[in-house]
């Protein structure tokens, strides 16, 4: 018995051993994507909902307003606080920061609070309400106040509700802004929309493609599947380039059109939506093809064969009983060309106008020239999300491994 | 068609007519952009047209000697190798982990290994941005070479994966049972067997550090510059011939990839075969 008791001991102490291996493997790659991936992600999450300056500034003024009903203007503590509050965010410097802010959620609220910080009002009035508002009016108005409440911080989803066009009232309630003040609902919309184009556009012209090469014998499919391959493993921008080069308005394809007479002068095939979806296509029709590919491979001829000596036409057992068995290839493609093409802004901001850019421009935007950085990491969230519910799908639709993505 | 043996109606044959015109329509839809390119980066003239009026190296001589232009190109195979290397390493190790059967959370490591290739690139690039910054990696070659690295890395989990998951277990416990330190028996069993599905990984780590332009443009200072982010700015402010001497390089470096990716593939074809013999 101790001799057994000795020998758990051992297997016990080896497996453990064997364990710590095993982990000691993945522990680099853990470590370097938790550095360079997970915190990234991290960073822009936080970033989305981290809401801290103007709390910073008035710390004590969002207090205050914490139990303000947002019906009418605070009361005259509240004020009094405020501009004791204002006056010492001018000294310290998280005024500016602070106004920013708030000029997102109400525009012209950053001059107010500057211009209310010039005017140095005395501390000793008996109402430093009626002395403000007599001054500066548009202190009346609970939209600001609303604004400085909702933006007590340290979170909020102020730049994740305004990225889709949402805000919160200065009662607390969520309402969609006005139509003339939405912005990303729409750019959403054309994301969504330019990419579904180019996926059933990949469908259209790619479907015959892949059908046609999985019932060529090997040799002459595989070679033509070099005509795939290659532009597939072809840098994006070099594509993209050849459209450039390919369409402009002095460009080949306008010669050619010109020359056999089909239009009088250059047409614009650039800089347009017609130039967007040509070079997306182009650039997205390797990922719906092969996977394609791959699986209507794996389909028996004998399926068809047997169809079609029960009696069926050839549209009737294709139909029947070849698309069933593509499916689940079509909806794989469909899903990966889709996600991909959500996220797409190196080919729209080059071939693309100014009304054809997707979600990722604006998060360009965002992050370089506007340094709207809350809202450019809630434009991310958001295109993330999307990406994952998507991905999801694939992944229970494509089941594992046998997808080009895992 | 095989599929419907011999007997055809002349619909069939419409039909199939049809289908071989759609498929060589689009397949040259897909290589005519790329082929037409080719000889307008021979052109003498400045103008991206045809008729070509005489041939000419000169944008390659451009190409091979502008200052800017060599420094792109010595700054995207210098990341583009440190990438390569550091994601085989790293990727490498983690899929050996990932296919031994005692490791914790297997699923849920190799879902976190594979999630940069599921995440916009955009994305990721704003959160590596603002994370960077602090950290002074922005404007760096480090910054770009460990979030190249973060791209890159799922390609090598998977095409070393693939190829490990057909290693015969057998051969590296006969290898520790004879006394072997662990690192012996990787190099000396382990790599021998797997290293076509390595080197696929090195190279499309590679292959992706090469094409990368979103993280360039966020991440990348004056000092960063490189072929994909040249070509960026050319294209969009001005469109240089150089350009597609610049594309047609990079074209044939493709070719190159693709063509040493599918000798790799057989290579791992041929060991599965013999695995499943043995």
């Amino acid at each position: 018995m101790a001799e057994n008791a000795d020998l758990v001991r051992q297997l016990r102490a080896s497996n453990r051993k064997r364990r710590l291996v095993s982990l000691g493997l993945v522990a680099p790659l853990f470590l370097f994507l938790l550095f360079s991936f997970g915190f990234p992600i991290g960073t822009m999450l936080w970033r989305a909902v981290a809401d801290e300056e103007v709390g910073r500034a008035f710390p004590q003024t969002v207090v205050a307003l914490a139990s303000w009903r947002g019906t009418e203007a605070p009361d005259e503590a509240t004020f009094r606080t405020f501009v004791r509050e204002l006056k010492e965010a001018r000294a310290n410097e998280t005024l500016a920061p602070a106004a920013r802010r708030l000029n997102y959620d109400v525009s012209g609220l950053r001059e107010l609070l500057f211009r209310t910080a010039r005017r140095s009002l005395a501390a000793d009035l008996p109402s430093v309400k009626d002395a403000l508002l007599k001054a500066e009016p548009a202190w009346g108005e609970i939209a600001y106040w609303g604004a400085i409440r909702n933006a007590a911080g340290p979170v909020s989803m102020f730049y994740m509700l305004a990225a889709i066009d949402m805000h919160i009232e200065p009662t607390g309630s969520i309402s969609a802004k006005p139509e003339e003040a939405s912005i990303f609902i729409g750019i959403f919309g054309r994301t969504f929309a330019m990419a579904l184009i180019v996926t059933l556009l990949c469908v259209a012209i790619g479907f015959p493609v892949a059908y046609l090469l999985a019932s060529l014998p090997k040799r002459l499919a595989s070679a033509l599947l070099l005509l795939v391959l290659v532009p597939f493993w072809t840098s994006l921008l070099v594509r993209t380039a050849a459209w450039v080069v390919l369409l402009q308005n002095n460009g080949i394809v306008n010669h050619v059109l010109v020359d056999l007479g089909i239009v009088s002068e250059p047409v614009p095939l650039i800089y347009n939506r017609f130039g967007v979806f040509v070079a997306m296509t182009h650039i997205l029709l390797p990922y719906f093809i092969l996977p394609l590919y791959s699986v209507m491979q794996g389909i028996s001829p004998n399926y068809m064969k047997a169809a079609a000596s029960l009696g069926a036409t050839p549209l009737r057992s294709f139909v029947k009983v070849y698309l069933p068995q593509s499916a689940a290839g079509i909806t794989a493609g469909c899903l990966l060309v889709f996600t991909v093409a959500l996220g797409f802004y190196i080919t729209p901001a080059l071939v693309g106008g100014a009304a054809d850019q997707m979600v990722s421009y604006y998060i360009a935007f965002y992050t370089n020239t506007s340094a709207n950085w809350g809202l450019a990491c809630a434009l991310s969230v958001w295109l993330l999300v999307a990406t994952f519910a998507l991905y999801a799908v694939y992944s229970r639709l494509v089941g594992g491994s046998k997808g080009p993505l895992p | 068609m095989s599929t419907l043996g011999g007997y055809r109606s002349w619909q069939q044959r419409v039909g199939m007519v049809a289908l071989w015109m759609l498929t060589v329509a689009v397949l040259l839809f897909l290589i005519v952009p790329l082929i037409v390119i080719i000889p307008l980066s021979f052109s003498s003239s400045a103008f991206l047209n045809y008729p070509i009026p005489s041939f000419s190296l000169r944008w390659y001589d451009e190409f091979f000697t502008s200052a800017e232009w060599i420094g792109a190109v010595k700054n995207t195979l210098i990341v583009g190798s440190l990438t390569a290397i550091l994601a085989t390493s790293l990727g490498t190790m983690a899929a050996l982990g990932l296919n031994r059967n005692d490791l914790p959370f297997k699923k849920l490591m190799s879902l976190f290994f594979i999630a940069p290739l599921v995440v916009p690139i955009i994305v990721v690039a704003v959160g590596t941005y603002f994370f960077f910054a602090p950290l002074r990696l922005t404007g760096t070659f480090t910054g770009i070479i460990l979030a190249h690295t973060a791209m890159a890395v799922p390609f090598v989990v998977i095409t070393v994966g693939a190829t490990v998951a057909g290693l015969d277990e057998n051969l590296v416990r006969a290898g520790a049972s004879l006394g072997a330190h662990p690192l012996r028996v990787f190099f000396k069993i382990t790599l021998p067997i797997v290293w076509p599905g390595v080197l696929t990984g090195a190279v499309i780590a590679f292959a992706t550090s090469l094409d990368e332009v979103v993280m360039i443009l966020f991440l990348g200072g004056p000092e960063q510059n490189t072929v994909p982010r040249q070509m960026f700015n050319g294209l969009k402010y001005y469109l240089s011939p150089t350009i597609t001497a610049a594309a047609t390089v990079l074209i044939l470096v493709s070719v190159l990839i693709l063509a040493l990716v599918g000798w790799l593939r057989q290579r791992v074809k041929r060991l599965q075969v013999r695995e499943e013999t043995a």
